[in-house]
Formats: C-alpha cells, sequence, structure tokens
C-alpha cells in the first residue's frame, strides 16, 4: 500500500471563496445535481454495480476510489450517456436523464485515452463541441482562444494531437471537455499516463479551473493520494457498492468499515471482543493478560461482539519508557524500520507475534536514530486516534 | 553481417529488376521499332555480335513513330479515356458497396471478424476467369437473372455483352480489395473516439460522418486505388462480358497484339498506358507513406 497521506489532510474547501465553508451535502434543503436512486447495473449475469443510492451537489469535486473493477468507469458511462442502469432512477437536475442519449446531456467526459481526434488540430478538437451546439462563429473562436489560454497552449493551437507531448494532450482533453462549459465534466483517471511530478502539478491546475468554472467534477481514480488533494467529497467503492461517501479528512478519521480504514492509507487492525465504556468510546480485548486498548465507536455497539480497532500508524507514539497515564499501550520488539526519508516505519513485533506499524517524522538525521532492530519498545496512542468498527 | 545486409537489400531490387525493368525495357525497345513480316514480326534487332557500329547502327533506327500513330487515329485516346471513365465509375461504385460491407465486419463481435474475413477472400480460391464466365450464365438473355425475372412476371433485360455487364465484372471482381484496406483502417479506429464525438454533442449518424469516415480515409484512398489501377488496364472483363460498343484500351492492346500482330504499336499502347497509371501509383505510394507515421 501506498505511503499514507498526511493525517492532516484538510477537507479543502470548493466553494466560491475560502471564506464560505462548502458542505452542501450537510445541509437538508441543498438540492443534488446528480441523484443516484437503487442503480444496479448487470453485464449478463454479473453485476458492476449493486444498489447505489448516491448525491452528488453543485460545484462539487466528488472523487470515486476503489480498486481495479469495482465499478468506477461504469457508473461514470452511465452519468455520460453510454450506459444505461439495468434497474434504478439517476437524475440530473431533478430530470431522469436514464433514457437521455449521451449527446443531448450537458454532461462532458474526459476519457482515460484522451481520445483526441487525430484528424483534427488541437483547435478544432477544442471547438468541435462548440460548432455541435450551433454556436455563432466568431464566439466559437473566442472560446477556443480561452480554453487555449486557461491550459496554456496557445502556441500549438495549430498542431495535430500525435505532434504534442501526454501531458499536452491530456491539457486539450480537459479543455475540449470544458468548452461547452457542461453542468457536469466527468474525467475518467485523467492523470493516469502522467509522472508524478507533473500529476502533482496538475491536479492543482485541476482543482484551480474546477473552482473557477465552477463546474462540478467527478473523478475517477484509484490513487487514493489524489482523490484526498482534489476532492472536496470521496465515494470508497467496493465491488460495485459504495462502502462510504464523505470528505477526504473524514473518510481518513473515520471510515465506517474495515474495508475503507484499509484502503485509505496505511493502518494497524487490532481485533478482539468489544466493549462500550460510555460517550461514544469502546474498548477491545484483544489478548489475555493485557490491558484493553480503547477507542471511539464508529457506531453503537453491544457488549462482546467482535470489532476492529483501527489506528493510523502516525497516532501511534514509540518510546522506550512505558508512558504515563495513557490507556492504549502495548510492548514490543523493534522487527523491522522503513526509512522514507521524511518519515520512518517502525514495524514492531508484538508478543504474540501481531506487527504494529508506528510512524515518526525524522527529525533528525538517520545516524541519530533512537531506536534500532530489536530493540525493546513501548507503543502508545490517545482514546480518540483510534477508531472502532464493526465491519 | 555487412553482406547479408547487402543481399538482403538487393534482393528485391534483383526481383524488381528482373521482373520489372528488364521486360519494360523490352516492351520500350519494341515501341520504337517499326512492324515488319518477319519473326519476331519488328525491326531492327539487336545483334551484339556486330560491335559498336551495329549497336549504333540499331540505335539509329529507333523512332517514336508509333507514338505519333497513336495520336493520330483518334481511337486509342478515346480507348485510353474510356477506360479510365469506366474505371473510375466502377470504383466509385466498389466503394459505395465495399464500405457498409467493411463496416459492418469491422462492427461485427471480435469472434466472427476471421470468418467474415475469409468469406471476402474465398473466391480468390476459385479462377478468376471460371467467376467471370459464371457472369455469363447469370447474366446472358437466358441466365438466370432472366429466368428469374420471367418467373417474377417482369420483363427480361438485356445485360450481357453492355457497359452494365463490365461495371458488374469490375465490381464484383475488385471488391475484396476494396473491403480489405478500409476494414484494417476501420478495425483499428479506436472506439472511445466515437463515443467522445457523442459525448461532444454529435448524434451517432453525425459521428459517422465527422469521425468514422474521415479516418477511414486512408483505408478508402487505399482500396480506390487498388481497384482503380488494375480496372484500367483490364482485358479479360470487358471482353468477355462487354459489348462491341465497350471501348477499352486492354481490348485495343490484345487485338493489336493478336489481330493485328502489330507488336510495336502494341507495346507503344502498353508503355503509354503505364505512363497514364504511374500518376495514381505515385499518388497511393504517398497515401501509403503517410498512413505509416
Ligand atoms: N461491457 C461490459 N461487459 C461485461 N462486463 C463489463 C463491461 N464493462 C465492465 N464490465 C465489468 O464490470 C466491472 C466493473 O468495471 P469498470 O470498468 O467499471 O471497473 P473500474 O472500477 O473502472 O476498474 P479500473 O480501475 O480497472 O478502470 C468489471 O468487473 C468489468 O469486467
Ligand atoms: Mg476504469
Amino acid at each position: 500500500m501506498n505511503q499514507p497521506s498526511s493525517p492532516q489532510t484538510p477537507a479543502r474547501p470548493a466553494g466560491p471563496g475560502p471564506a464560505t465553508a462548502f458542505h452542501p451535502w450537510d445541509d437538508p434543503d441543498a438540492v443534488p445535481l446528480i441523484r443516484f436512486r437503487g442503480v444496479t447495473k448487470r453485464f449478463g449475469d454479473f453485476t458492476a454495480i449493486d444498489a447505489v443510492d448516491l448525491d452528488i451537489y453543485p460545484r462539487e469535486f466528488f472523487a470515486l476510489l476503489g480498486p481495479s473493477g469495482c465499478g468506477k468507469t461504469t457508473l461514470m458511462r452511465m452519468l455520460a450517456g453510454f450506459e444505461s442502469p439495468s434497474v434504478g432512477a439517476i437524475t440530473l437536475e431533478g430530470r431522469d436523464i436514464v433514457h437521455v442519449p449521451p449527446h443531448k446531456r450537458a454532461v462532458n467526459m474526459m476519457f482515460q485515452s484522451y481520445a483526441l481526434f487525430p484528424h483534427l488540430t488541437v483547435e478544432q478538437n477544442i471547438a468541435f463541441g462548440l460548432k455541435r451546439s450551433g454556436m455563432e462563429k466568431d464566439a466559437i473562436e473566442a472560446r477556443v482562444a480561452e480554453m487555449l489560454r486557461m491550459v496554456q497552449l496557445q502556441k500549438f493551437a495549430a498542431r495535430k494531437p500525435h505532434q504534442i507531448s501526454g501531458g499536452q494532450r491530456q491539457r486539450v482533453a480537459l479543455a475540449r471537455a470544458l468548452a461547452k462549459a457542461p453542468k457536469l465534466l466527468l474525467l475518467d483517471e485523467p492523470l493516469g499516463a502522467l509522472d508524478k511530478k507533473l500529476r502533482q502539478q496538475t491536479q492543482f491546475e485541476l482543482v484551480d479551473i474546477q473552482e473557477r468554472t465552477g463546474t462540478t467534477f467527478v473523478i475517477v481514480t484509484h490513487d487514493q493520494e489524489e482523490a484526498m488533494t482534489v476532492a472536496s467529497r470521496i465515494a470508497v467503492m467496493n465491488e460495485g457498492k459504495i462502502a462510504q461517501v464523505d470528505t477526504p479528512g473524514r473518510i481518513y478519521e473515520s471510515p465506517a468499515s474495515v474495508y475503507v480504514a484499509d484502503f485509505v492509507g496505511d493502518v494497524n487492525l487490532i481485533e478482539g471482543n468489544a466493549r462500550p465504556v460510555g460517550q461514544g468510546m469502546a474498548e477491545i480485548r484483544w489478548r489475555e493478560g493485557v490491558p484493553a486498548i480503547r477507542g471511539q465507536a464508529a457506531e453503537p455497539l453491544v457488549e462482546g461482539e467482535r470489532a476492529t480497532l483501527a489506528i493510523r500508524p502516525e497516532k501511534i507514539a514509540i518510546s522506550r519508557e512505558r508512558p504515563e497515564g495513557r490507556n492504549n499501550v502495548v510492548q514490543g520488539r523493534v522487527h523491522d524500520i522503513a526509512y522514507l526519508g521524511n518519515i520512518s516505519t517502525y514495524h514492531v513485533r508484538l508478543p504474540d507475534g501481531v506487527i504494529v506499524q508506528a510512524q515518526v517524522a525524522n527529525q533528525r538525521r538517520i545516524a541519530r536514530r533512537d531506536f534500532t532492530w530489536e530493540d525493546e519498545v513501548w507503543l502508545s496512542w490517545s482514546d480518540t486516534a483510534g477508531v472502532v468498527l464493526m465491519r | 553481417m555487412d553482406f547479408r545486409r547487402f543481399s538482403l537489400i538487393a534482393l528485391p531490387y534483383a526481383w524488381l529488376l528482373l521482373l520489372f525493368l528488364v521486360p519494360f525495357g523490352i516492351v520500350l525497345k519494341i515501341s520504337l521499332s517499326d512492324y515488319a513480316l518477319s519473326i519476331p514480326p519488328y525491326t531492327p534487332t539487336l545483334d551484339l555480335t556486330g560491335g559498336w557500329p551495329a549497336i549504333r547502327d540499331f540505335l539509329s533506327q529507333l523512332d517514336f513513330e508509333n507514338y505519333v500513330f497513336l495520336t493520330e487515329d483518334d481511337l486509342y485516346w478515346k480507348a485510353y479515356l474510356s477506360s479510365v471513365r469506366i474505371a473510375a465509375i466502377a470504383t466509385f461504385i466498389t466503394l459505395l458497396i465495399g464500405y457498409p460491407i467493411a463496416y459492418a465486419m469491422a462492427k461485427a463481435p471480435r469472434e466472427w471478424q476471421p470468418t467474415l474475413l475469409m468469406l471476402v477472400i474465398l473466391p480468390f480460391w476459385t479462377s478468376f476467369l471460371i467467376r467471370v464466365y459464371a457472369w455469363i450464365g447469370i447474366l446472358s438473355s437466358e441466365g438466370y437473372l432472366n429466368q428469374t425475372l420471367g418467373f417474377l412476371g417482369l420483363e427480361p433485360v438485356t445485360v450481357l455483352n453492355t457497359n452494365i455487364a463490365v461495371y458488374i465484372g469490375i465490381v464484383y471482381t475488385y471488391l475484396p480489395f476494396m473491403v480489405l484496406p478500409i476494414y484494417s483502417t476501420l478495425e483499428k479506429m479506436d472506439y472511445d473516439l466515437i463515443e467522445a464525438a457523442q459525448d461532444l454533442g454529435c448524434t451517432p449518424t453525425e459521428a459517422f460522418w465527422r469521425v468514422t469516415l474521415p479516418l477511414s480515409r486512408p483505408g478508402m484512398i487505399a482500396g480506390c486505388f487498388l481497384v482503380f489501377i488494375p480496372a484500367v488496364g483490364e482485358f479479360v472483363i470487358p471482353s468477355l462480358l462487354g459489348g462491341s460498343q465497350t471501348l477499352m484500351i486492354g481490348k485495343v492492346l490484345w487485338e493489336e497484339f493478336f489481330n493485328n500482330r502489330d507488336w510495336p504499336v502494341a507495346s507503344a499502347v502498353a508503355v503509354v498506358l503505364l505512363l497514364i497509371l504511374v500518376i495514381p501509383i505515385v499518388l497511393f505510394q504517398k497515401n501509403q507513406e503517410k498512413q505509416q507515421e
């Protein structure tokens, strides 16, 4: 699994200005732009999308995150109109769009393969959709020029797609999809082909463009860092179902299930018998003869149920002495150290063989590290650092 | 190593030299000679034993008389023109019929495509001559076509020995040459492009005209040349299916060689035909090169 995103990943406000907090999903009066109700899609006897309910609000930057084959592209294609659901309804601004063909939807898609027309120049590619909409010639020219400026490709207007670089092609695809000012822009793994540096830079460009144009973006990715960086909300998908929809911060800090906790970032999972201890807290008895460990209960639970404590490595402190005044303390031996430059991950083996990861920022040079292999160490974390999950 | 590379390059050139340039040189030489009642039926013949003076003498006897003759009798240029016209019309009809076939093949389920491809090539497994003769059986006045029409209570039609029969023959014979290149461009085409076009506001029909058709142009051009070039010089089809009024240069060429036994004029006809075809052949090569990019 990837190195976890920094824990302080902010729930970036995607609203018009930084001053106003943007969370229409908490507002009962907000009207969603897109609404999935009981949507199921079957290919033969294979169910690709399974009874999905989903609301996406105007101006959101919504990310679909999930492993390969979980149905992200299928969900997008239903929004674009290339597939229709086997069961259920999809509405755009309150109107059922299931039977609206792709060319009549105010939805544009940026294809994973970019799908630029090889026989047309960059300019003609961007103008393609505008010409179909019966716009005036002057207006088309102005709009194309504006789009070229936005993606900084003025110099390449007359080139054919095979005469520009991969990153430039991707920007042309973005400009083409945005040119018609769609209500909804779908991006299917738009940055898949780019290297890491260019990718990060483009992520910020995307966010910037999304904020300036006020378009609602739905982005597919299987890179959780990318979803964390750009999205106002993330839907984590699993085998055609939505496992959780939430802000990046909450997906990371308060996962609803073991699946989500495990899929997004690194996590230590400790299983045991749960017992509620009041105030939304629960403790887990995970081994005979050692004190129970505590965390915040994700949902109300019954004493004796099996549950899992999920705790992020960076929330675990590591020390040589037993820390005072903490409930969650375990002892172990350093089994392995992974040095990642800015941080180090200590793999600590508990007496029963369980490995727990603890992450420490490398404030000192590597030679001055406090712990080394086979050291006896104590791991500890606060009561609210971990979550107790029932699923 | 160098020798191997050399022989690899030399082989196709040797092939070209032996099977194209040498025969062409011979035909060119005959076209510059004069008609004679002898064997072979032209003079002069090259006699290398005579040394330099004989060669110089031989060269001095060559002239462009036969080419001048071609311009004097309007039969020839009319035949050239008529051949080009018939070939062009036939090519166009082949395109109109071949494109939908290629399109349907490319759209067919993957697992069917090899079978369909084989069906297109299948006619090549029987002799071309037999297939043309079969058309005589279909098109003649008592043929299957008129039998069927009679059975349906319709008037019989005269098709055999008209230009229509020639068009049918050419279209039928050369259809695979049109279908295959178009199919190969369509089959390579990324389906995402069609979806992108629809996403940007094209109906499926518009998407076809604006994306599919322009992108299959190289295949259409290749197919048209592959049909047009051999059709211009076609001899068997016009002489078996065409009538007395069907004027094609291939037929004229045949008659010059075998009826008039005027080898020099026949050779001149052949050389001019080749020169006419060089233009489309060069254009064809250009098209292929562009496609390679
Ligand atoms: N046209 C189709 N016919 C049959 N099965 C399909 C079809 N399209 C998708 N599927 C199946 O549906 C499932 C979901 O596919 P989808 O393309 O939505 O996955 P994804 O989440 O986009 O995966 P990836 O991250 O690899 O792109 C897959 O198991 C796939 O095999
Ligand atoms: Mg996909």
